[in-house]
């Protein structure tokens, strides 16, 4: 095939190669709108389907027995909060930990060897961390619990939460770094309370936005967390979750459960784009990040 | 950026401090390696007993103990390719709107509509499939394919609704925002300079955006496709919601197949056996060494080559 040159173009119709530029355009503008069209519908039929199944029933009991009307989900909507409150607790400190040393320390092989894990952890399928987590903390504890459904979401917000504050933190600028050295200040009391102090809004938003995330993901829980119809009892336990209880109602027959599958689904989306959004607004509002 | 030089008086502080941070730092390789280390252990069993006919051989059979992963790989490879081909040029497409002809604010809103679409949680997607994707696949869609393209192997067969062809289809909704975002900040890196240099030869907007805008970002749309790729292969619950999870591999995309991940979430609960469980777990193993090569290469290759720093 012969390359095609600009002069090519050129000795074309003018009034062609407009008319081509405007339904190529079109084109572009269809694609959009392609891509576009199953956010509508999700949020539509989410909404549609799952408002009805939001009685007060649905936050306050447990799920009712195998197919039948009643019951709620309340369970899950607990234990998904316990999930995050454990991830957030596992993973916080070693993904701040992490970010701090990116964007202060991270210079040299080392530091693009840690850069680079950083980036192929956040590529590993969240079901492999699952089974990661299986084989790591479920096989020796010998039974599914809360506490490895928590570590298992906490390493999938660890990359996420090193990332925001690496990047976050490069935005103070040197200067700000020198001054306090020029005080006399050991350097890691610059670094936590000047550096970090100044941007911890920002990387709060940038956790709550990790955190966001993973209340959303099914897969790492299967092996881990598991599910469980009633309470849980004590941390070492099984745990319910809402995306393991959709789950689970989505491919049984029952038409009830179908309902209450897309009531939970109803809140997780509002919990989770909820969170999304606000704290993108409120990133903004800072004039911290453009608006990728 | 920080002062690099040590005060021969250092504080103990500064050097407990970046101790600590190294240690936070060094436990991240160590965390790759063991997720690779421990799924091997315990995929042991399998890869003694079945050696390399593990990935050839097409019977999955928990009762009788024989596993051959050949149609899980299948169904994963040809559902992720297929996802990639229809994502990819809507994608493109739609990043290049966002950078070259909407105005900014335009731009920004409809850039955020996307990542909102990055958001939704992977189970929504599935009960979305399930009750409405693929009841218009059996109603609409499928039966038109197989009246007008029915010849062909590939769309041959009864409508059944879940199959290959809604999998591709849902995976190719999950990766679009993906490969938009990346795509997008390739197109914006691209100087302003050679726009204008087309646009002042008389070149038409459209003219513009393929001579001066997807011409040299090639190489960076490229490791945008690869990366959405990287998200189709290892995606699990609403491929395996819709999937149909039959283990047979077949010439037509209107029939039920299985992935690697699907078999997992399929399965974990039923592996009565230690084999059985080794098998899954060696599934695990090759799904996890499939998507750090395909990440690996996008990343490195790629994506740094055009941007110059590393992806996100």
């Amino acid at each position: 095939m012969s390359r095609r040159y600009f002069g090519d173009y050129v000795f074309r119709s003018y009034g062609w190669r407009h008319l081509q530029s405007r339904v190529m355009i079109g084109l572009l503008a269809a694609a959009c709108g392609l891509v576009l069209l199953p956010l509508f519908s999700i949020l539509g039929y989410v909404v549609w389907q799952g408002l009805p199944a939001l009685e007060p029933a649905f936050f306050t009991q447990l799920p009712g027995s195998v197919g039948e009307a009643g019951g709620g989900m309340a369970n899950a909507i607990v234990g998904t909060l316990t999930l995050v409150g454990l991830a957030l607790l596992l993973g916080l400190p070693w993904g701040i930990a992490l970010g701090i040393y990116l964007s202060e320390y991270g210079r040299g092989r080392f530091a693009s060897v840690v850069r680079f894990s950083v980036d192929m952890l956040s590529s590993v399928p969240s079901i492999i961390i699952g089974l990661f987590v299986y084989a790591w903390v479920v096989i020796p504890m010998k039974r599914f619990s809360a506490v490895s459904g928590g570590v298992a979401l906490a390493l999938l917000m660890l990359p996420t939460v090193a990332r925001s504050t690496e990047e976050l933190l490069k935005l103070v600028p040197g200067h700000v770094r020198e001054a306090g050295l020029a005080l006399g200040l050991p350097r890691w009391k610059v670094i936590l309370r000047i550096v970090v102090r100044g941007s911890l809004g920002a990387i709060a938003t940038g956790v709550a936005l990790a955190l966001a995330r993973v209340a959303g993901e099914t897969a790492p829980l299967l092996f881990t967390a598991f599910g469980n119809r009633y309470w849980n009892q004590g941390l070492d336990q099984p745990i319910a979750s809402l995306p393991v209880q959709i789950f689970n109602y989505a491919i049984s027959p029952y038409e009830e459960w179908h309902r209450q599958a897309w009531g939970g689904s109803l809140v997780l989306i509002a919990l989770v784009l909820g969170l999304n959004i606000s704290m993108r607004a409120a990133l903004r509002r800072k004039g911290k990040t453009g608006d990728s | 950026m920080t002062l690099r030089f040590r005060r021969p008086e250092a504080h103990a502080g500064d050097l407990i401090f970046s101790w600590v941070l190294r240690g936070a730092a060094m436990g991240l390789p160590a965390l790759l390696f063991s997720i690779a280390f421990f799924l091997f252990q315990r995929a042991e069993p399998a890869i003694a007993k079945f050696g390399w006919g593990f990935f050839t051989g097409s019977v999955w059979d928990p009762v009788q103990e024989n596993f051959g992963a050949l149609p899980a790989i299948y169904g994963t490879i040809v559902s992720s390719f297929l996802a990639l081909l229809l994502a990819a040029p809507l994608s493109i497409g739609t990043a290049l709107l966002l950078t070259e002809v909407l105005p900014r604010r335009l731009a920004s809103a409809v850039g955020f509509l996307v990542e909102m679409l990055a958001a939704v949680p992977s189970v929504v997607y599935g009960l979305w499939g399930i009750f409405v994707l693929v009841p218009w696949l059996r109603q609409s869609l499928e039966p038109a394919l197989a009246r007008n393209l029915g010849w062909i192997p590939l769309f041959s067969g009864p409508p059944y609704g879940v199959g290959m062809l809604a999998a591709a289809i849902i995976l190719a909704i999950m990766i679009a925002p993906t490969i938009t975002s990346i795509a997008r900040e390739v197109f914006r890196a691209i100087p302003r300079q050679q726009r204008e240099a087309a646009l002042a030869l008389g070149a038409t907007r459209w003219e513009t955006m393929r001579l001066a805008v997807l011409r040299s970002g090639k190489a960076g749309v490229f490791g945008a496709a690869i990366l959405g790729l990287g998200r189709a292969l290892g995606e699990t619950m609403a491929v395996t919601m819709v999937i149909g999870n039959r283990p047979s591999i077949s010439a037509s995309l209107l029939e039920p197949a299985q992935t690697l991940s699907s078999v997992l979430a399929n399965e974990y609960a039923e592996a009565a056996s230690d084999l059985h469980l080794a098998a899954l777990v060696e599934i695990g193993l090759a799904l996890f060494a499939v998507t750090f090569a395909v990440n690996a290469f996008a990343r490195l290759f790629l994506w740094r080559r055009t941007l110059g720093r590393s992806a996100r």
